[in-house]
């Protein structure tokens, strides 16, 4: 199921939280979100599983045009779509099996059927044999699964991740996109994943949108998103998940004032290349490395490494054509 | 005390409890979609499923007024009600319906707040399923908040059974009313004090059993 949106809007009194979005989410993926706090992200996730209205705009699954449904067509429509959330939101009334049984209760589902699925459902998602624990007994990676599997009891065709992992340990944020992925290939699902995180987009995402103040500022595929960032909220993103923010940066990486700053960003085979020693030799400039690091982005590398370069001005800029051959993105940093 | 008092104190114990079971029973019929009125059509960011502030308004006024008057002079103002639906004014089957009216605004306020305790987001969630409003009162907001509706359930019998002691001054029958009668119109002070002790008792023991109930179902969880 492809989802599109055209240029929605919604605001809350003089705050637009959605200020004109259109985005096409391909069928059959896992499309990541990402934002900060505040950029809209949690208003555009409202209007897309049907929660709320846009004030203006269009969204469709498919062909088929849905921000406009009636109430009932809405509630017909909202039962095929899977959602989990950052605080799982599951039913403290009820077990595990109760939990993953209430969508399958509310669409008329016969009891032996419920149980069947239900079994199934808590296999798929690692589960075996806990149907019976009360919520609080579970741990969050545990209950994040039973959300997981209460959302996709119904075999939805869309499920929305809202921030699923932000509320898990990095370990468990790990087993539960992996298993996100997996549920993905074998339902063919389509995967929305609202995050603040950029590791889940590296983890998790084929493509990722940008948000900031509620409109896209960049959106593509997460590898070229990665190799080459454009706005300065995707590199800033990028910036947090290679511990080049500022607060981790303030004692490593201290720039001097006479010579350049820059970020070079690798991308699959060059990445084992030794190009900043050929081009060092070559234009006769010297490569001070500050950091770096190499990410795997699906099955792709993706190296980030902070320099600075010295030489004359001539030089330097010879030495950033040379690295823009060899496909290296080059972005100079504001010296202060 | 010889045992034609302790046969009036018998009667006088039964009157008293039929009173309450009644008054309990149908100031929850009264009370509940009341309560779940109220708190379906408050504002969204008070967890409202149906949002109205008009009917919400009224509702709360309503409510509001109903509980700010005072008891006996609300069973003297419902005589014509209880005229009305039981054919006399006095007793106690005539005293249930005074009784039953004064504890349903309460019990609307105590199941609008234990319903309004229910995290907003597992609300949200139910909807994102595509459960109705019906379901979500249904199978969510009334089942997740349970042990908070038996608490106030509880409350609000311990409230009846005062209000029934009450209700004996003006003909309604009960403990009060034997209390009032023997205890202190006849300075019974021994049948004033086996009056009360019995009320007190009573109460402990709902207090006891709401507690259980409340206990068990969150222990449950």
């Amino acid at each position: 199921m492809q989802i599109v949106l055209k240029d929605l809007k919604r605001s809350y009194g003089a705050l637009h939280a959605v200020n004109q979005i259109s985005l096409f989410i391909p069928s059959n993926t896992v499309y990541g979100i990402i934002g900060k706090s505040g950029a809209g992200k949690s208003t555009l996730v409202r209007l897309i599983s049907l929660l709320e209205r846009p004030d203006a705009g269009e969204v469709y699954f498919d062909d088929i045009r849905v921000d406009n449904l009636t109430k009932t067509q809405l509630i017909q429509r909202r039962r095929r779509i899977g959602m989990i959330f950052q605080n799982f939101n599951l039913f403290s009334s009820r077990n595990a099996a109760q939990n993953i049984a209430y969508p399958l209760e509310i669409t008329g589902t016969s009891k032996e059927e419920i149980n069947k699925r239900v079994e199934q459902l808590l296999s798929l998602v690692g589960l075996e044999g806990r149907g019976k624990a009360p919520i609080s007994t579970l741990s969050g990676g545990q209950k994040q699964r039973v959300a997981i599997a209460r959302a996709l009891a119904t075999n939805p065709d869309i499920l929305f991740c809202d921030e699923a992992t932000s509320a898990l340990d990095p370990q468990t944020t790990h087993s539960i996109l992996a298993l996100l992925k997996e549920i993905q290939r074998k339902m063919s699902l389509t995967v929305v994943m609202i995050t603040h995180q950029m590791e889940v987009v590296r983890d998790a995402c084929d493509q990722v949108a940008v948000l900031n103040d509620g409109v896209v500022v960049e959106e593509g595929l997460v590898a070229d998103i990665f190799a080459n960032p454009k706005h300065e909220v995707t590199k800033e993103f990028l910036s947090h998940l290679t511990g080049f923010d500022d607060s981790s940066a303030d004692k490593m990486v201290q720039w001097s004032k006479t010579r350049g700053a820059y970020t070079l960003r690798f991308r699959g085979g060059t990445t084992d290349q030794p190009i900043l020693s050929k081009i060092s030799r070559q234009v006769g400039v010297d490569f001070n490395i500050r950091a770096g690091g190499i990410q795997k982005v699906g099955d792709l590398d993706i190296g980030t490494m902070l320099v600075d370069i010295s030489g004359s001005d001539e030089q330097r800029q010879k030495a950033i054509e040379a690295l823009n051959q060899m496909g290296v993105v080059v972005e100079e940093e504001a010296v202060v | 005390m010889n045992s034609r008092i302790w046969m009036l104190v018998f009667d006088s114990t039964l009157q008293t409890l039929s009173m309450v079971f009644f008054s309990t029973l149908f100031s929850l019929l009264l009370g509940l979609p009341l309560g779940i009125l109220l708190s379906a059509t408050s504002s969204e960011d008070q967890g409202g499923i149906i949002p109205h502030p008009v009917l919400n308004n009224v509702l709360g006024r309503i409510v509001n007024v109903l509980r700010s008057f005072p008891f006996i002079i609300l069973m003297i103002l419902l005589f014509p009600l209880s005229r009305l639906l039981i054919g006399t004014s006095i007793g106690t089957t005539a005293t249930i319906v005074p009784l039953s009216i004064a504890a349903a605004p309460f019990v609307a306020r105590v199941i609008e707040t234990a319903l309004k305790e229910v995290d907003p987001g597992v609300v949200q969630a139910a909807r994102a399923m595509g459960s109705t409003n019906m379901q979500i009162i249904c199978k969510v907001l009334i089942p997740e908040a349970l042990p908070s509706l038996v608490s106030g359930v509880t409350l609000t019998i311990i409230n009846l059974i005062g209000y029934s002691a009450m209700a004996g001054a003006i003909g309604g029958g009960g403990l009060g009313d034997l209390a009032i009668r023997y205890g202190y119109q006849r300075f019974r002070g021994d049948i004033m004090l086996v009056a009360v002790v019995i009320i007190l008792v009573l109460v402990e023991i709902i207090q006891v059993i709401g507690n259980k109930i409340s206990g068990r179902l969150l222990s449950r969880r």
